[in-house]
């Protein structure tokens, strides 16, 4: 709702050479949201509804066949959290048979926006209810890649947005999958969804990348489907979302501290993975591993919960590189503090007032704090 | 890219507004090598050529032609109002933005209320109006004012009014200096108290600076730049409170008091003006640091004030800024927030400084700071990649705390010994449309204020029990 930041997007893209924006495909008012829920998603988003659904038809009319729409926002402030659980709610209206997928970036633990649990549990609730699967980036996860694995010593926005993108392209990029019959999937979005989000109340998606390494290490290192795939499995079981200094030219200890949890109580459950392997010799990877009935709830067969995707094209100068998108508990912890302080600060009633002033009552909050629990406890169920 | 209009009321409020907008220039001249009038210009000054007939104003991407202030400058006596038109500033400002009067408020809060708040309603408003059209997206109004005199406190707090009235979703950040204990006006008590009141209801944000703390700021910016210790040599023109480069050459008595105040009001709108990785509109403070509607006095607190003219700048300095923003000798009225309890807290960043730099300090001073129990991680961080004149980066912090508990009960307290004597109070009651009852509501008002204050200290050090969750049945 303000034109800074696009404004500056626009002439990047520009500058690259490469690749660039439609000149006519954005939209951007003069003032802010204000870190208001209630301003972006009862004011400025019926307000700017129109123009936004024709901007987003044009270019929906140029698709030959469209696979789905994939909304990209943060939780924390006021115009990507309000205006876009409203626009995802319209467009689920305008495009009942298409998949919608949102992205979102949750926000530091430590405090970006004084405001953010609110905004993010009014997201979060209302997105469920019209997104088919939601998949999140935690800034502080990534910064921790960042601080740790790439070795950056002042991370800059730019910098966690980087990682985040290459984890997005890795997903994304073209792939084969089981359904594609041999080409490249004409359905990408449709596929994750169907693979990964099968009920209704288990939507939430994270997602783990390896390696991840500073660019000048990459040609000195050697890997190895193996190895990588054991580390990504230990990453998956023991929730962490990187491999924490581990030295890729020596041989891995084969009983390291990490697998002893296996069987533990912090063990991560999930309910389903997607695999995605690419680079060199993809189709000798052996991913027997991530078959284990173990590793999923007890109500879906490992041969529906798990499914691999393979590209032999290398992807961002990484020889071989594996990405996990998974529907497990990994997020449930992190979701569970950001409720538990926004349930904190909504007892005391503090800032009620700016929502109420805006149209969002108090028992829209309590809506979605329900909602959110219910959310909370069939995850922990799993 | 919005606009904010400045009003500036009472021979304070103008003195302030005029270093203020002297700054501004120097800062912008500082930025915009190209002039051309580009949009973080358009905030504060419209862009007019003189020569076209339809009044004159151009839009955004052209050439600089004649700058104007988007202000409204009030007064009731004409000798400050005067010195500016005949000042290096009167470019900046046309005719049709004044409004004086003769006679001045003879620092009588209800004389500025109600005698002059009605005569010239009609034309304040118009005023207003008239410079609200002039922008394309009207943000935010910045009122600056005193609360000792009669014209800044009285006719200040009823422009504050009208400014809700007329303009009822423009945001109101209002700047207002508190008197000191030894203030020189002795009806001082009496118009803070008047003007409080005022200043609770209507407005969305206040900050409040006392002129003691902007005296210990000064002297100690003086005793440094004095003290001859090697190594300690300040470069000139980066203090706060030096207006090197900026129109006006002499510096008169206030003048550096005056700058630091200005160089607030500029580092509170560098996020909204100049571009940055973490963009802070105005709407936001209102939005973050306010949870609570009548608790909105944000107390300021600016760092580095002066730069050493040491040319090697390693990352300790960078840490020494922010945990000087929290020490008690950096903020602009005399209190200790460490010592009291921070209900949100802003940081509003400039110049090369990464998001990580920011985390570790926010990380590192969170322990020695006491926040509210139901907002542990109350921080609104703002990022704006260019640094004021001079430095080459700085902090501004507006935390909302209870410190502001002793300011108003101190003022209270002067108020009171007053009014038992029932001391100048037939000044007041003279003034057409004034009562006593007055006096009494804004007492109350002060009271129930400080009263919230004193409910959340209450909270402070005590482990609050998390409010028990809904449980959801199976």
């Amino acid at each position: 709702m303000e034109p800074k930041v696009i404004n500056q997007t626009i002439c990047r893209s520009a500058k690259s050479g490469r690749w660039r924006y439609g000149e006519t495909s954005h939209f951007s008012q003069k003032q802010g949201c204000g870190n208001n829920w209630a301003h972006g998603f009862c004011v400025h988003g019926p307000r700017h509804r129109d123009v936004v659904e024709e901007l987003v038809r044009r270019e929906v009319e140029r698709c030959d066949r469209l696979a789905g729409l994939m909304a990209m926002m943060s939780v924390a402030g006021g115009t990507g959290s309000g205006v876009g659980a409203y626009i995802t709610r319209y467009l689920r209206d305008v495009y009942p048979k298409s998949f919608i997928l949102n992205h979102l970036t949750w926000p530091y633990g430590t405090g970006e926006v004084i405001v953010q649990n609110y905004n993010s549990v009014l997201t979060l609730a209302h997105l469920y209810h019209h997104s088919d699967a939601i998949l999140v980036h935690e800034n502080d996860t990534v910064h921790r890649i960042c601080s740790q694995l790439l070795n950056i010593k002042h991370i800059s926005f730019t910098d966690v947005n980087r990682v985040i993108a290459h984890q997005l392209g890795s997903i994304l990029q073209p792939a084969l999958t089981t359904d594609s019959n041999g080409i490249y999937s004409r359905n990408p979005l449709g596929e994750l969804v169907g693979s990964l989000a099968c009920h209704p109340e288990y939507k939430l998606l994270s997602v783990s990348t390896i390696p991840q390494m500073p660019s000048s290490s990459i040609a000195y290192s050697t890997f190895s489907w193996p190895g990588l795939l054991k580390h990504l499995r230990q990453m998956l079981i023991s929730n962490s979302k990187m491999e924490e200094c581990i030295d890729w030219q020596v041989q891995l200890p084969s009983a390291s501290e990490r697998t002893r949890t296996l069987l533990g109580s912090s063990f991560n459950t999930s309910l389903a993975n997607l695999l995605i392997l690419r680079g060199k010799d993809v189709y000798s990877a052996e991913t027997g591993s991530f078959e284990d009935p173990a590793l999923y709830s007890s109500w879906l067969s490992p041969e529906e919960a798990f499914n691999v995707w393979k590209s032999p094209v290398i992807f961002n100068k990484y020889e071989k590189s594996a990405t996990l998108v998974s529907n497990s508990k990994a997020l449930l912890r992190p979701l569970d503090n950001m409720l538990g302080k926004a349930w904190n600060m909504f007892a005391s009633r503090a800032y009620i007032h700016q929502y109420v002033k805006f149209g969002i009552s108090e028992e829209d909050f309590l809506d979605s704090f329900t909602f959110l629990e219910q959310v909370i406890s069939s995850y922990n169920q799993l | 890219m919005t606009q904010s209009v400045v009003v500036q009321v009472g021979q304070c409020g103008n003195q302030v507004g005029c270093r203020f907008w002297d700054l501004a220039l120097r800062e912008h001249a500082h930025v915009n090598k190209k002039g051309v009038y580009d949009e973080a210009l358009s905030s504060f000054f419209r862009n007019v050529d003189l020569r076209r007939n339809d009044g004159g104003s151009c839009g955004v991407g052209g050439k600089i032609e004649n700058l104007k202030a988007r202000a409204v400058l009030v007064d009731m006596e004409e000798g400050v109002v005067n010195e500016i038109l005949q000042g290096p500033l009167r470019e900046v400002f046309d005719s049709t933005q004044f409004l004086t009067d003769v006679s001045g408020s003879g620092n009588n809060w209800a004389v500025g209320h109600m005698t002059y708040g009605s005569a010239y309603r009609e034309q304040i408003v118009d005023k207003l109006r008239k410079t609200a059209e002039h922008c394309d997206c009207l943000q935010c109004f910045f009122l600056i004012h005193s609360m000792g005199g009669g014209t800044g406190s009285g006719l200040g707090t009823r422009v504050l009014s009208m400014l809700e009235e007329e303009f009822p979703e423009v945001c109101r950040i209002v700047t207002s200096i508190y008197p000191s204990a030894e203030d020189d006006v002795i009806t001082s008590p009496y118009n803070s108290i008047l003007a409080m009141k005022e200043l609770t209801e209507h407005a969305d944000c206040v900050l409040p600076i006392e002129n003691q703390a902007l005296v210990h700021i000064v002297n100690k910016i003086k005793h440094m730049s004095h003290c001859g210790k090697p190594g300690s040599v300040i470069k000139t023109d980066t203090t706060v409170m030096s207006g090197q480069g900026g129109l006006s050459r002499a510096e008169k008595p206030f003048d550096t008091m005056n700058n630091i105040v200005a160089n607030l009001l500029l580092n509170i709108t560098s996020s909204a003006r100049f571009e940055g990785s973490l963009n802070m509109d105005l709407n936001e403070i209102a939005m973050n640091l306010v949870p609570f509607p009548r608790m909105h006095y944000l107390v300021p607190s600016l760092t580095p004030l002066y730069t050493l003219a040491d040319v090697s700048v390693p990352p300790r300095r960078l840490d020494q800024m922010f945990s000087d923003a929290f020490s008690k000798d950096h903020q602009l009225i005399r209190a200790d927030p460490k010592h009291s309890l921070y209900l949100a807290c802003a940081l509003m960043v400039r110049g090369n400084v990464q998001v990580s730099d920011l985390r570790r300090n926010i990380e590192r001073l969170k322990p020695s700071l006491p926040f509210v129990s139901w907002n542990q991680e109350g921080w609104k961080t703002s990022l704006c990649s260019v640094p004021p004149v001079g430095h080459s980066h700085s902090l501004l912090a507006l935390a909302n705390n209870t410190c502001v508990k002793p300011t108003f009960i101190g003022l209270r307290e002067r108020f009171t010994k007053l009014y038992r004597k029932k001391a100048h109070l037939h000044h007041y009651l003279h003034v057409d449309g004034m009562e006593q009852s007055y006096f009494t509501e804004a007492v109350s008002c002060l009271n129930s204020l400080i009263e919230e204050y004193d409910h959340l200290d209450a909270t402070k050090g005590r482990l609050m029990p998390d409010a028990p969750r809904f449980s959801i049945a199976r």
